[in-house]
């Protein structure tokens, strides 16, 4: 990728650092390349935001969930993997599309985008203002899932990263082990004769999970909400096994040994019950605390998330060579504290990302 | 110690008790006697002296987890369980082994007699064969608090499954204080001669609470009715010459409770009576606060043996000459105790939970309505023909306590909950006007739903004014309804009250901050119930 091959970052030569939060929007020769705004992250050089969760004239959007991106901005642009998506969940936007590693000026300002390995079509976003190089990571895992194009390290002066896992108590086993518990559970599931319910978020999440299911165990029924999503991804080209959609009318007696998969808030409803005799799981990187496992009272809890764990994250900090991070959602406090141990020059940036609710936690 | 891990997994994985069960029970037809006999003594609450403290346990994962020691104290709170944070630190093992639990258990005994480094090199050896559960479990066998979605019912359920032995009988074998040091799996649950441990208690026999109006309790003649006292429910023992005093905890208090080393001058030997354990003011019993006094001591010096003398309120009569008498009717047990207790002196450290006479159900409740007055949480009612059972039964034996008393108070502090309730804000500060200030009065930690307590942990992150440690103070907004049992004056609170059994009874969602009440309010219900 030439666009990430990007030199030795250069010193910055003791300019002021963005603060967070500031508001104030004034161009300058001192702008830092983004800065953290109420609306959002914003780039003074190319008038734009990345992720902003107030409505803005041009958004920069990393990837399709819900608390990247948000209606109602006049104009997006986000990577052609990810339009498909974005259109579907936000119905009529007005969006331009770039290829991955595809250079753009905007303004000031050249933007590029890279992946972020965490979901199909998810990106980081480079900046480059007069030499000076930015990346906003939205979120990212380092991990290759065998679906979502593999994340990519990008070289820069200051790396916005995410870090929803960033504890050493998180760790991910590689996804065959996982698989292998998955299809374990599955396999024996049926053998009980009872149906599998796999609870998961409907875009990301869900379609990892069907590229590590064995289709010989039996047939993969789907939820409105995630059948919908599959649509999209399947015209896009990516690969997903077969899936049959749980309309109404569907009598899961015709389909014995079969595993569900609906979003988590799905599981225990009125629309969950009519499989009968089930197994409930869930899939989340939380899935890796007892507490969190036992308070969801699923039967099972796979480790499987679409964020990096702590070695990820310290991985791809490492590899960015920034000398600035800028820590956003997740236990950003403690993670701003240990980079400082580290050498790196690491800032709590506040945002309205992940949100830390229910919703967040069943969709890392 | 892999069928233990594997044992831990089936229960850790299910929330039904039958697959709970059934998975027990397997373990208790295969492991050796030795394991088995350490894993009905964690499931009931005992567990290997420790040998090692837990901060030495932090500082050696950090160190071998190669991070500093701060990082895995943050980790903490979040996980909610130390020997889960520690387990999920420490790099992975390098080697493996399959000893048994029982082996693990002796190595953690025989540390006690080691030096600090050779304890430590020992701890790290076996994490370092030990796999991820395998670990948890080994930090747990060291931490303590073996809690893990095992109730002490439900492996009596699955030993009674295992051995062909009904739940009662052996319910009754696993009380009291035996410990895998002092007893065997062969004595404890298969010998003929279970009555060997003359301290042994006898399950509690426990009440559900009426939800419902007492006339569909039928005839009210075939009832008796007694105050619900507010002390520590216990039972007495004397056999064999010598007296014991267990809590309804089963925790052995007869040296905090001196009084009762006079019932053998004035009780037969071979009785077990249950009943409550109350400080007595001479005519009725003092508030709990006054009691709890003595709780927390294991020795009792003699000033507050006079100001506060327990006794003990008889309920019921278990054994008597020796004999079980719990499948008698409750009156024919009533008419013996009674009997027996006849006829004491007033000094006397017990005296028997006298019957409320009432003749039809509105009468008993006019009766409980007063029930604050004679310092009762409401009244038992017990069914006349009804056997003593052992647990929580539904049917013969009914607790009607009063309604609680509340008030609106506002969330000022909040921290995060442990175990099932890791990294979500459960325990609360609250706090009541003077004036233009808020003045802390009553943590609670119970009552929300889960759907509750997920969104006022989103709130709580987003309206953080301050942090303290691992408390945070927030900002004054949301009003809460607190429910309690009863209001004394305590010096040593701030607001000069301390509660009896707080708990958020409702989120008050529809009352202005302003609104909330005030400390004047606070002392005027400590004026009519304290």
């Amino acid at each position: 990728m030439v666009w990430s091959a990007y030199t030795t970052p250069r010193a910055r030569g003791g300019k002021p650092l963005a603060k967070a939060g500031t508001g104030s929007i004034v161009r300058g020769m001192t702008d830092p390349v983004l800065s953290f705004t109420d609306r959002g992250i914003y780039c003074a050089a190319g008038d734009f935001y990345i992720d902003p969760w107030r409505p803005v004239d041009r958004a920069l959007i990393t990837h399709g969930h819900a608390d990247h991106a948000r209606p109602g901005h006049r104009r997006y642009l986000c990577t052609d993997a990810c339009a498909p998506v974005m259109r579907h969940r936000l119905g009529e936007i007005s969006v331009e599309t770039v290829r991955f590693g595809e250079q753009r000026r905007i303004g000031d300002a050249l933007v590029s985008f890279h992946p972020a390995g965490h979901l199909p079509g998810s990106a980081q976003i480079r900046v480059e203002v007069g030499g000076e190089v930015w990346v906003a990571s939205g979120d990212y895992k380092v991990v290759p899932d065998g679906i979502s194009e593999p994340f990519e390290p990008v070289k820069c002066h200051s790396f916005i990263t995410e870090c929803t896992f960033g504890l050493p108590v998180f760790k991910w086993d590689d996804q065959s082990v996982v698989a292998k518990e998955l299809n374990d559970w599955w396999a024996s599931t049926a053998a009980d004769g009872k149906t599998a319910i796999l609870g998961a978020y409907s875009l990301g999440k869900a379609q990892r999970l069907l590229s590590m299911l064995d289709p010989d165990i039996g047939p993969i029924l789907t939820h409105g909400a995630v059948e919908n999503t599959n649509a999209v991804l399947r015209e896009q080209g990516y690969a997903l096994p077969d899936t049959i959609y749980v309309t109404p009318d569907l009598n899961p007696k015709d389909f014995p040994g079969a595993l569900v998969i609906a979003p988590p808030s799905a599981l225990g409803s009125q629309w969950s019950r009519r499989f009968g005799a089930a197994s409930t799981a869930f899939a989340s990187g939380w899935m890796r605390l007892r507490g969190v496992r036992r308070r969801r009272a699923a039967d099972r809890g796979f480790v499987i998330s679409d964020h990096a764990d702590w070695a990820g994250l310290m991985q791809a900090i490492e590899a960015t060579g920034a000398e600035s991070v800028y820590a956003t959602h997740g236990y950003t406090d403690i993670f701003a504290r240990w980079l400082n141990t580290q050498g790196y020059n690491a800032q709590v940036v506040p945002t309205e990302f992940g949100g830390e609710d229910d919703e967040a936690e069943e969709a890392a | 110690m892999k069928d233990f891990a594997a044992l831990f997994t089936a229960v850790d994985q299910t929330t039904k008790t039958t697959a709970k069960t059934k998975a027990l029970a397997e373990f208790f037809t295969t492991a050796s006697d030795d394991d088995k006999l350490w894993t009905i003594a964690l499931f009931s609450g005992r567990r290997p002296k420790r040998a090692v403290t837990t901060t030495q346990l932090r500082e050696w994962a950090a160190e071998v987890g190669g991070v500093p020691l701060w990082l895995l104290e943050e980790s903490y709170p979040i996980v909610g369980d130390l020997a889960e944070t520690i387990a999920l630190t420490l790099p992975p093992p390098t080697r493996e082994s399959d000893l048994p639990l029982t082996h693990w258990i002796t190595e953690l005994k025989s540390l006690a007699a080691l030096d600090i480094d050779q304890r430590k090199a020992r701890i790290l050896d076996a994490w370092d064969q030990l796999d991820p559960i395998e670990r948890f479990l080994f930090n747990k066998l060291i931490t303590g608090g073996f809690r893990i979605g095992v109730s002490r019912k439900l492996m009596t359920r699955a030993l009674a499954q295992a051995t062909g032995q009904d739940e009662p009988s052996l319910a009754h074998r696993l009380m009291g204080g035996w410990t895998p040091e002092t007893t065997t799996f062969h004595d404890l649950i298969e010998a003929e001669d279970a009555e060997a441990d003359d301290s042994r208690p006898y399950p509690f026999y426990l009440a559900y609470q009426l939800e419902d109006a007492p006339e569909d309790l039928g005839s009210p003649e075939d009832w008796r009715a007694e105050w619900k006292w507010d002390g520590i429910r216990g039972q007495v023992i004397l056999r064999s010459g010598t007296h014991h005093v267990w809590s309804r905890g089963e925790e052995l208090m007869t040296d905090r409770f001196p009084e009762f080393a006079r019932l053998p001058d004035f009780l037969p030997d071979g009785i077990v009576v249950d009943g409550e354990i109350v400080a007595w003011d001479g005519t009725q019993p003092h508030p709990f606060n006054t009691l709890q006094a003595r709780i927390g001591r294991k020795t009792v010096p003699k000033k507050l043996l006079k100001e506060a003398p327990v006794i003990l309120l008889a309920y019921d009569l278990l054994e008597e000459s020796g004999a079980d008498l719990r499948d008698l009717p409750l009156q024919d047990r009533r008419a013996r105790m009674d009997a027996l207790l006849q006829n004491l002196p007033d000094d006397a450290p017990i005296r028997p939970a006298p019957p409320l006479a009432f003749d039809d159900w509105d009468s008993l409740a006019n009766i409980r309505a007063t029930a604050r007055d004679h310092r009762a949480e409401g009244v038992m009612l017990k069914r006349l023909d009804s056997p003593y059972l052992s647990g929580r039964k539904k049917g013969d034996w009914w607790k009607w306590k009063l309604d609680p008393l509340t008030v609106d108070a506002v969330m000022i502090y909040a921290q995060q909950g442990s175990g099932r309730r890791a990294n979500l804000f459960t325990d609360f500060t609250f706090a009541v006007w003077n004036g233009n200030d808020l003045v802390p009065f009553t943590k609670a930690y119970s009552g929300l739903t889960d759907e509750e307590f997920r969104k006022i942990t989103a709130w709580v992150r987003k309206n953080t004014q301050q942090r303290f440690g691992p408390v945070r103070q927030v900002k004054p907004e949301h009003v809460f309804e607190i429910a309690f049992e009863g209001i004394h004056a305590s010096p040593r609170h701030k607001s000069g009250i301390a509660l009896r059994f707080p708990r958020m009874s409702r989120w008050r969602h529809d009352k202005p901050l302003q609104e909330a009440n005030t400390l004047d309010d606070l002392k005027d219900l400590l004026e009519t119930y304290g």
